[in-house]
């Protein structure tokens, strides 16, 4: 059977606004199939996000969708959360919006691990604003702001969410697809702060840029530079230079926020009393 | 029996007056001299079931009241200058796409950190205009603790009424200060939670007007899904450019509480009956303001004082009426002229207008006014 | 077992070829600007396409 989207999708909103080929479309199939897989409840499940293409996910989601300012779908779902712990919360978005403008909440949404899941879209560019570098552009790769190369380093975005203290982290491409939404399927199973970070495709505004011919060349490269984190651990250091590692790179049991916090509520009622 | 009384700051007051309005939600970054807010509530929020949670800045602070006030839930937050610049993107984010939440701003000097601890009055543009954009603002100005108290119950009240972020501004002094207040019963202050959707989940579009200027808002995690987003948007919330639609939906916004004025706007008036000079004075130099009325009236000269509580929507039918009774007009407020603005733009010079500023962190006093006042006599 | 119908719904393809590519079978070929099923026998029913197109726009029906 044709796998049925259209029931996750609110109707009348297809087709997206993502370019030809753009890898934001497959993550958005990978999330809907990861949602089933949980089956979690549309009435009961916010999907935040921020400012950028891979922002505009949510408003195709058939949820409770927030499309926030650039940088803080983290701060506005830690909100949602908050306020009301007994939704599901996720989060999606672009790598300039989750660990540029969007960076401070990000890691301190990972420390305090509350129960969510954010999806990060990372295709190494700002794609809507057409093509500047972004903290994961490769150092040298061409933007649309770096005339000369790029000269700044990047982060590694699932390292980042390690260490600020994210309890599952995970990371795929958007080539990797039928790995996208197991991944996202046990983050969201997780009790806690997860991070999958899938990376993705720009063909508009990085591929054309730095040489790839086509789509599918894009597609190519993130099939040849993933290695799972399993078979690398048997990989020779020099096998793996300009590799990315994919898979469950993070995963750990510490109490999480909102449990946490009932705590404190249960509590302060007693003090009350 | 009887009331409940307190000595408390106005920070303090200001806590409590949110639990009474039914806050359930408070999300901060601490910041002088408006930190106790956030204090107390970390401890009064988890007893009533609410939550309290500290953010990484302002910004966050923000968002996060946001994303709470989607839920249902009535949401606060408080800082001072600097935090409020921060939150200022967001603002217009609550602006547009309506969301009710309450900002305090205990005021003091800047630009930037100016004096973390000294008195100041100067947010009160940034207040009406500090958000990219054209957005309506209500912004209220207590002078006391007790009225602190009940602004904050009103800030709430307007905002979940219309549907949009309501500031409540105070300086240091009042923040700070402390005074023996009542505690109203449950029930003596009017409490107004946001309107329900009364249409079923299929058909509820979250800025639908057609029933009138402010749609009801559904909150997430019921039956009702529905987007929210901060790009201009058709009934459903879904973004649109069409021209119609995005000018309707602006007017929509700007006229809701332009239409409302009335609900809106609450002033005190002091001796204007018979004013010839009048004092514009709001928060706590409204109290030199109405020392200096009193002294002035025992050396013959008649002065009155017009406080307005609520500073946006800014007071236009009342001044200008009062601009054709007096000879003069002093502006009173702790910057170096920002209301004056206002007054001068509606009075539109049928009276003598002069500004009593100070912004050395010390108070305006009365004699600095009464000065002022014998200029404009 | 009836064979499987492999759709392409011309409204939403954007014509990026991923399709035409991954399809281990050959299954499309472009036409124009967007992708046209050309060779439905062949299909063996992987769901590549189906999984990988961005536009939710190739469909393969297996019964
Ligand atoms: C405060 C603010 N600064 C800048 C922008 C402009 N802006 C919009 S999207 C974007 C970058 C988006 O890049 P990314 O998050 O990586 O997502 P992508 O578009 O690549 O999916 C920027 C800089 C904005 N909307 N708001
Ligand atoms: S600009 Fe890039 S990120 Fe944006 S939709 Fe196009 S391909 Fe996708
Ligand atoms: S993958 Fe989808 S969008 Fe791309 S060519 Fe094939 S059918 Fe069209
Ligand atoms: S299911 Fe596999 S074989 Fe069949 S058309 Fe799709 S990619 Fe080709």
């Amino acid at each position: 059977m044709a796998y049925d989207y259209e029931k996750s999708i609110r109707p009348g909103k297809l087709p997206h606004i993502w370019c030809p080929g753009c890898g934001h479309g497959i993550v958005m199939k990978g999330l809907i199939r990861a949602m089933d897989t949980c089956g979690l409840d549309k009435n009961n499940t916010a999907i935040v996000s921020g400012i950028g293409c891979a922002s505009r996910l949510p408003g195709y989601m058939d949820c409770c969708t927030l499309h926030t300012a650039h940088g803080r779908a983290a701060a506005f779902a830690a909100g949602v959360k908050m306020a009301k712990p007994e939704m599901n919360v996720l989060i999606v978005g672009g790598d300039g919006d989750g660990v540029a403008i969007g960076g401070n909440h990000f890691i301190h949404a990972c420390r305090r691990n509350m129960d969510m899941t954010y999806v990060v879209l990372n295709n190494n560019i700002y794609g809507m604003t057409g093509g500047q570098f972004s903290p994961t552009t490769p150092t040298g790769a061409n933007a649309s702001t770096t005339p000369y190369g790029n000269p700044d380093p990047t982060f590694d975005i699932s390292k980042l969410a390690i260490g600020a203290g994210a309890t599952f982290v995970a990371r795929t491409t958007a080539f990797h697809a039928t790995q996208i939404d197991k991944l996202i399927a046990e983050g969201i199973k997780h009790k806690g702060m997860s991070v999958i970070e899938v990376l993705d495709d720009c063909p508009t505004c990085f591929g054309r840029r730095n040489k790839f011919r086509s789509v599918v060349d894009m597609m190519k490269r993130l099939k040849e530079v993933a290695v799972p984190v399993q078979a690398a651990a048997k990989m020779p250091a020099e096998k793996l230079e300009g590799k990315i590692l994919t898979g469950v790179l993070f995963k750990e049991e510490r109490p999480e926020y909102c449990a946490e916090y009932a705590k404190i509520i249960e509590k302060a009622k007693g003090a009350n009393a | 029996m009887a009331k409940k009384t307190a000595l408390v700051q106005g920070n303090e007051a200001c806590a409590h007056g949110a639990v009474y309005a039914g806050c359930k939600f408070f999300a901060g970054y601490p910041i002088t001299p408006s930190t106790e807010v956030a204090e107390v509530l970390a401890a009064e929020l988890p007893k009533v079931g609410g939550s309290f949670i500290q953010m990484e800045d302002e910004i966050g602070a923000m968002a996060a009241i946001l994303g709470g006030s989607l839920t249902g839930a009535k949401a606060l937050t408080a800082t001072s200058g600097p935090g409020v610049s921060l939150k200022q993107e967001l603002i217009g984010y609550a602006c547009i796409a309506e969301i009710p939440c309450v900002i305090v701003n205990v005021m003091r000097g800047g630009p930037s950190t100016g004096m973390p601890t000294g008195p100041g009055q100067s947010d009160v543009m940034q207040a009406r205009w500090g958000t990219h954009g054209d957005h309506a603002a209500i912004a209220v100005a207590p002078e006391s603790i007790q009225e602190i108290f009940t602004e904050t119950v009103r800030a709430f009240n307007l905002a979940e009424k219309y549907r949009m972020p309501v500031q409540i501004l105070f300086d240091e002094i009042v923040g700070h200060m402390r005074e023996r207040i009542e505690y109203p019963e449950p029930g003596e202050l009017e409490v107004i939670d946001r309107a329900k959707p009364d249409v079923s989940p299929e058909d509820y579009k979250p800025y639908d007007s057609s029933k009138g200027d402010i749609p009801p808002l559904a909150s997430f995690g019921s039956e009702y899904r529905f987007h929210v987003t901060g790009l201009n948007k058709a009934a459903d919330g879904f973004p649109t450019t069409k021209p119609d639609l995005v000018d309707a939906e602006e007017r929509r916004q700007i006229r809701k509480v332009e239409a409302n004025r009335k609900d809106i706007e609450k002033n005190e008036e002091y001796m204007t009956e018979d004013a010839e000079v009048l004092i514009f004075a709001f928060g706590s130099t409204s109290r030199s303001a109405r020392y200096a009325v009193n002294e002035l009236r025992k050396e013959g000269i008649k002065a009155g004082l017009f406080r307005p509580i609520t500073l946006w929507p800014f007071p236009e039918e009342r001044i200008a009426a009062l601009g054709k009774q007096v000879k003069g007009m002093v502006v009173a407020e702790m910057n170096l002229g920002q209301m004056i603005y206002e007054v001068e733009r509606v009075t539109k010079g049928s009276c003598k207008l002069e500004g009593a500023f100070r912004v050395d962190g010390e108070p305006i006093t009365p004699a600095q006014i009464m000065e002022k006042v014998k200029e404009v006599n | 077992m009836s064979s499987p119908r492999v759709e392409v719904i011309d409204r939403l393809c954007k014509g990026c070829s991923i399709c035409v590519e991954f399809c281990p079978t050959r299954v499309f070929e472009m036409d124009g600007f967007i992708a046209k099923v050309v060779k439905e026998d062949a299909c063996i029913k992987c769901m590549q396409c189906e999984l990988r197109c961005p536009d939710f726009a190739v469909k393969v029906h297996t019964e």
